[in-house]
């Protein structure tokens, strides 16, 4: 039996929901708006909260992308993509400048966001200070007191451990000088990218049933120290082995037979524009 | 008053009771209660009138048997709980003038990080067990604004090093601590910001006499070095013997007697009292 689902696979009321909620974030640069997440045909942890801010928000005329760690092929994104495509029927694209909403996990696509367009960001943990404080309810009022000493001590515990500040990926940031949020777990090197951005980036949690946003044009701030400076992930003298691509974030390969190790783009749509002549 | 006279902590008619109280209760308080609890409505009345001033370098002793209501008068202060009515004064905020209990959840917090520190009886409450001894500090200073790893360390290490843990095991966390060395790392911590007021919630309960007596020492050096005020909450008359210049005595909620530790030793006047020191001399 083929069940014929609404538009976007959520009922209106519930569309009209989320996108209230959405529109509370915008209006509260990284707050973390709480919202009813919805049950959803993946399983939480999957991007189901990703998931429920792109069908909220598309439209007839949207053109999608997902990304999935960098690339647009692997099986979340796939099926996030089978989804949608089957209860919408809009356009899919895995070229980042044909897309209006790019819905992505753990990566800000290479080539520069522009106006109009809308990166949706699947998030697992959306409270930047939950090591320091398990208590929602504490976290809640340490928010609203913009009293952060707990994630600049958890950097400095970075520190005192390794020498540096080790975070791989989600390094939190400071959202117009108001509110210290969790980038999703992006790694350092996409953080600057965040900083007056001219897309719209939202954050959407489904398991935490939050939902929080960067509007255009939005300081982003990394937290640092004042002798310990933010750094992004430095790929220096390495290139992908593929489009010769310099300044992009790259995988690294080992080759088990010869022990080489070989770089390549993690951004896979980036990566084949390249390879197809095509500008990014 | 000038402000060499004024205390550097001034507790007014501080309250403090679990339950709303009946009209039993709030009518004739006094004959009702059994002890300091309500046997109509349950209501217990845990600090009741508390009225005392701290001094500039003076420690302040507060002794009373377990449920006297002690520990729940230093929470108060410390803001661990809202109290049900009274004030208390600070001089080193806004000149004395303001009542600590009724300014904003914010400003308490600028307070309990630049003004007091506080040592409590289980280190759990003080400490973040998961992160570094040094780190733990670190979380002070933070607080207080501080951005700069290489001077925090620097602090860090030295108030660690005062307090006598190896400057080795700084990056060690504290459960994995002895129960002495995590008070010590309290105390390190509840120094940081260099507060005029510290405040030691029954610090030397559950440790062995050895410890017991460096970590005493610890504290009568500190005090001596810094000239800081000190509340020193303590249920064995011993420790308030050995620390206190004065002494408070509470029982049922209520403080019954104060004066100078001397005073209340040699001429104790209530009957609780006498019997407490009774105790103590065997």
């Amino acid at each position: 039996m083929k069940i014929n689902y609404n538009f976007a696979f959520f009922d209106e009321g519930s569309k009209r929901e989320i996108r209230r909620a959405t529109l509370k974030a915008i209006a509260i640069p990284g707050y973390q708006v709480p919202f009813a997440s919805r049950e959803m045909p993946i399983a939480r942890g999957w991007g189901t909260g990703g998931l429920q801010l792109t069908l909220s928000l598309i439209g007839k005329e949207d053109v999608l992308k997902v990304i999935d760690q960098g690339s647009d092929e692997s099986v979340n994104a796939v099926n996030i993509k089978k989804l949608v495509k089957a209860t919408t029927g809009i356009t899919i694209t895995g070229i980042t400048t044909e897309a209006t909403i790019i819905q992505s996990r753990h990566r800000i696509p290479e080539t520069p966001l522009k106006e109009g367009q809308i990166l949706v960001l699947q998030v697992p943990l959306p409270e930047p200070l939950r090591y320091y404080e398990p208590s929602e309810y504490e976290t809640k009022k340490l928010h609203a007191e913009k009293e952060y000493s707990g994630a600049w001590l958890m950097l400095f515990e970075q520190i005192m451990n390794y020498g540096h500040m080790s975070t791989g990926a989600d390094h939190p940031v400071m959202v117009h000088d108001r509110y210290v949020m969790a980038p999703s777990p992006i790694p350092r090197f996409d953080n600057p990218k965040m900083n007056c951005a001219k897309a719209l980036i939202l954050l959407g949690a489904g398991r935490e049933k939050k939902i929080y946003a960067v509007p255009p044009y939005t300081r982003v701030r990394s937290l640092d120290f004042e002798d310990f400076l933010f750094e992004a992930e430095s790929f220096q003298g390495k290139s992908c082995r593929q489009c010769g691509a310099t300044g992009v974030y790259l995988d690294e390969i080992l080759d088990d037979a010869t022990g080489k190790t070989f770089y390549q783009c993690n951004d896979t749509g980036f990566c084949m524009q390249r390879l197809n002549g095509k500008p990014c | 008053m000038s402000d060499f006279e004024q205390p550097v902590l001034s507790v007014s008619l501080l309250n403090k009771q679990y339950g709303n109280g009946c009209a039993s209760c709030r009518s004739s308080r006094r004959d009702r209660l059994i002890k300091n609890y309500c046997p109509v409505c349950g209501t217990v009345y845990a600090c009741r009138d508390i009225t005392f001033e701290v001094h500039a370098g003076e420690i302040l002793g507060v002794v009373g048997e377990s449920g006297s209501g002690k520990s729940t008068l230093m929470q108060c202060l410390y803001f661990d709980q809202d109290v049900s009515g009274g004030g208390a004064y600070i001089s080193a905020y806004k000149n004395g003038q303001a009542n600590i209990f009724a300014e904003s959840s914010q400003q308490k917090r600028y307070i309990r990080n630049h003004i007091m520190g506080k040592v409590y009886q289980n280190p759990v409450m003080g400490l973040k067990m998961d992160f570094t001894a040094i780190g733990n500090i670190a979380e002070k200073l933070i607080a207080a604004g501080n951005r700069n790893v290489g001077r925090m360390e620097a602090r860090g290490m030295g108030l660690l090093e005062h307090v006598n843990i190896p400057v080795y095991r700084a990056k060690e966390v504290p459960k994995n601590f002895s129960g002495g060395m995590r008070q010590r790392v309290q105390i390190a911590k509840a120094l940081s910001n260099n507060p005029p007021l510290l405040l030691l919630d029954e610090v030397t309960t559950g440790l062995d006499l050895p410890v017991q007596a460096s970590v005493l020492d610890l504290i009568k050096k500190i005090q001596r070095e810094r000239d800081i005020s000190v509340v020193v909450v303590s249920h064995d008359l011993g420790v308030i013997r050995m620390l206190a210049d004065r002494t408070v005595v509470m029982l049922d909620g209520r403080i019954i007697e104060q004066g100078l530790t001397d005073q209340i030793l040699e001429d104790p006047q209530h009957n609780y009292t006498q019997h407490l020191v009774q105790a103590l001399l065997g």
